[in-house]
């Protein structure tokens, strides 16, 4: 029993990082109509903006301490980051022990600002064109993005740690009395999901510019004809889009040391989620992504391996292949998109 | 009647012709016969440094680069000479290669078996590499020195821990400086036992390749001599990268240590999954709970940051050895980049002067000549003891390092200390050893 809970606490916080990458990608194909395979990248950019941050809170003053030497023997040089110089060992410490959370507050506004770069620079000019174009311009841009990142910050992942008092565990079973330990910071990671999901469902649902969004995504050239300009809405969107995704990115930094490679990690898993989720549809999306990530926990488990060797491998691929077989616009999907 | 107008000048003429023509394939079968693949005519000789420059072990092949660059310039009698003055034999003395002059040419293995082969099988025919070297991957090492054995040029892996490299995968144009899974298990056995006993219940997680499957029956075999149990062995994808689903079923399975047969990104990510699951802070069976690593790497080790801290390992070589090679190569790679070598920028540049003394010694850059050179030698100086090339397999067998993550690092270089040394006559294993079974080194091959 215990397993069992354990696993769907791993799917489910699993999914959170699929439910957000796709509920981007699924945002930008409903507003702009373009497959855009630079969303992982824009994942990854998001978890070194953490990395950033993180290096930006511990730039050092370095002090030559004679009585110790370094690996050549010379006078060893100390570094005390300036934080601590400045408002002391404690504060400064707790500052940068909170890097992550605060590199939320950096990551939002850079990744709006890439997103609108990406849209504006580059994937405005391919609206018109073929998805396969799309997806070619997309990929290369995600391949380039990761390059530059390695340029920057080498190919060995970086340690980017939680804050030390979200950094334990906690029994989630105690009240019930099962013996249920999970990661702090993977729960925060699941709340913190769920917090963006209701925050981007809320805006597209309650604000008037969510309801032009939802009308221009239903369609946009009615929007248009009442004189509403709906390409700066979308554009907007592709900004939000990216800042979900960055986010998500941010937050995944203490799960898994972040490299450059990890936003095609995520790719091609969170195409296969916002296929089946149905494309276009946002709550498909974040649906898929819990379903499958939940789907994904339970094939590693032992008797799932032991009952057919691979699954552990394959399952997100079989699953979609079943849905689509049976509905073939996925789970919730909509009529016409992407059927012309 | 006929008439033959057969003139005595002609008569010569197409004798000289015919004599000439008959000639012909003994003068090609006489020149092959002496001749190798890339044989060196000018004042250079040219190697090939095949190392990943792209992907996830990107940093690991740029530190792997910069050994071979200094050993490059200590060959050529530029710089301090580093091991060059520590190694036990004196054939090379600071002038290239046999008088040669050193360039070299680099391959980008992108650590995938088909990139790496094509890069190396580039350097060979278009750029002339007599000898290729490099590599942070056992799948690529097999694959290369494969391609070496057919083209008729020497192979000196680089990082490569599969016990296969040297076992049913062996080759006579291919010699392996590094460790193996076996020499892991050995090493870290005894000290295991002294720390955590030999009441103890593991639980595997294995890298599902080449690699991971040796490493995993090694470690297997080693602590199950210890009396220790293996409660559970689970395979895991090598393009894995949260590994919570797999560790989150060890902490109900009655295990008391985890073992992760895992390396680089898939190591950093097991190990920081694993502590994330408090199993370092878990008591199970009453004894804490254990995590192992049996294969430490630095570089990679960096990216597990904290958690590494107390975790038990092995390594090749590490920086803070304390012999005059280990302190010469640090000293000469210190200064020239700043920071200390990696275990793979030491075995590479082990491996280069190896090579080059083994030329030297033998007089002839025949690969046949350099197999008979490096078969059965012994040497010094190069930073792990007493090491042999052993003749049978092409495998070092020298002291094998157990390390442990540290608990109060002083730079961020100094993130493994030693915990022993283990003597290389506990990590040997007879050549028929059923790990190493199958498979045949065969004779060299000079190609050509």
């Amino acid at each position: 029993m215990d397993a069992f809970l354990l696993q769907i606490l791993n799917g489910l916080d699993k999914g959170s990082a699929y439910a957000l990458i796709a509920l981007g990608l699924t945002l930008i194909f409903g507003t702009l109509g373009v497959v855009n395979f630079a969303h992982g990248a824009l994942f990854m950019i998001g978890a070194f903006c953490a990395v950033t941050v993180q290096k930006f809170l511990t730039l050092s003053v370095e002090t030559i301490d004679p009585e110790k030497t370094d690996f050549l023997g010379n006078p060893l040089k100390v570094k005390t980051p300036y934080v601590e110089n400045w408002f002391g060992p404690d504060i400064g410490n707790a500052i940068i022990d909170w890097s992550v959370p605060l590199a939320i507050l950096f990551a939002i506004p850079i990744m709006i600002a890439v997103g609108f770069i990406m849209e504006r620079g580059l994937i405005k000019h391919f609206y018109k064109r073929p998805h396969a174009d799309q997806i070619l311009v997309t990929f290369g841009l995600a391949i380039v993005l990761q390059e530059v990142i390695k340029y920057f910050y080498g190919a060995n992942p970086i340690p980017t740690p939680a804050p030390e008092a979200l950094n334990g565990v906690a029994n989630l079973g105690a009240i019930v009395g099962l013996d249920l330990i999970y990661p702090v910071w993977r729960i925060v990671y699941f709340c913190f999901a769920c917090l963006i999901i209701s925050g981007v469902f809320a805006f597209l649902q309650f604000t008037t510019f969510g309801m032009v969004v939802r009308a221009g995504m239903a369609d946009r050239e009615t929007v248009g004809l009442l004189g509403i300009n709906i390409d700066r809405r979308f554009t907007i969107m592709f900004g939000i889009a990216a800042a979900v995704a960055g986010l998500a990115g941010v937050m995944y930094t203490p799960i898994n040391s972040p490299n450059y490679h990890m936003g095609m990690d995520f790719l091609v898993l969170s195409f296969v989620v916002v296929v089946v989720g149905g494309m276009g549809s946002l709550p498909g999306a974040v649906l898929a992504g819990f379903l499958l990530g939940i789907l994904e926990s339970f094939a590693s488990m032992e008797w799932a391996i032991n009952l057919i060797p691979g699954i552990n491998q394959i399952i997100i691929y079989l699953v979609a292949i079943i849905i689509l077989l049976v509905r073939p616009r996925g789970l919730m999907g909509r009529k016409g998109v992407m059927e012309d | 009647m006929s008439k033959t107008d057969v003139s005595r000048r002609g008569l010569l003429r197409t004798g000289a012709v015919t004599a000439g023509g008959l000639a012909l394939p003994t003068i090609f079968t006489a020149q092959s016969a002496s001749a190798f693949t890339n044989d060196p005519t000018g004042g250079t000789v040219t190697l090939g440094f095949n190392v990943p420059q792209t992907g996830a072990y990107a940093d690991e092949g740029a530190d792997e680069l910069r050994a071979y660059q200094l050993a490059v310039e200590h060959l050529n009698g530029e710089g301090d000479g580093g091991m060059l003055n520590t190694f036990s034999s004196k054939a090379l003395e600071g002038n290239g290669i046999l008088g040669k002059k050193v360039e070299y040419v680099t391959g980008d293995t992108q650590t995938k078996s088909d990139a790496a082969r094509a890069s190396a099988k580039s350097m060979i025919e278009k750029d002339g590499a007599i000898m290729i070297t490099g590599g942070s991957s056992s799948g690529v090492a097999v694959a290369v020195q494969g391609l070496c054995q057919e083209a008729g040029v020497i192979f000196m892996a680089g990082l490569t821990h599969s016990n296969d490299t040297t076992g049913k995968d062996k080759k006579a144009n291919g010699f392996r400086h590094f460790f193996n899974a076996y020499m892991s298990a050995a090493a870290l056995a005894p000290v295991l036992k002294n720390l955590y006993g030999s009441d103890r219940k593991a639980y595997h997680l294995t890298a599902d390749y080449t690699w991971g499957w040796t490493q995993e029956e090694s470690i297997k075999a080693a602590t199950e001599a210890l009396g220790w149990e293996t409660v559970n062995t689970v395979k895991t994808p090598l393009a894995a990268t949260d590994f919570s689903s797999y560790i989150a079923p060890v902490l109900n399975s009655g295990a008391d240590v985890l073992v992760l047969n895992h390396y680089g990104g898939n190591m950093v990510n097991s190990l920081t999954n694993a502590v994330q699951f408090g199993l370092r802070e878990k008591q199970v069976n009453g004894k804490n709970f254990e995590i192992v690593v049996p294969l430490y790497s630095r570089l990679m080790a960096k990216g597990a940051g904290e958690n590494v801290k107390g975790i038990h390992g092995s390594t090749n070589w590490h920086w803070s050895l304390q012999d005059e090679g280990s302190k010469a190569f640090v000293r000469s790679f210190g200064t020239k980049y700043g920071f200390p070598p990696s275990q793979a920028a030491h075995t590479c540049y082990v491996q280069a002067l190896l090579y080059a003394d083994a030329v030297a010694r033998g007089g002839s850059f025949n690969p046949c000549s350099v197999v008979e050179a490096l078969e059965g030698f012994e040497f010094d100086g190069m930073g792990n003891g007493k090491t042999l090339y052993r003749a049978e397999d092409h495998q070092c067998f020298k002291d094998v390092l157990v390390v442990r993550g540290k608990e109060n690092p002083t730079s961020e270089f100094d993130l493994l200390e030693v915990v022993e040394v283990t003597p290389r006559e506990q990590v040997e294993y007879p050549v028929d050893h059923p790990m190493f079974a199958g498979g045949q080194l065969g004779s060299c091959n000079p190609g050509a």
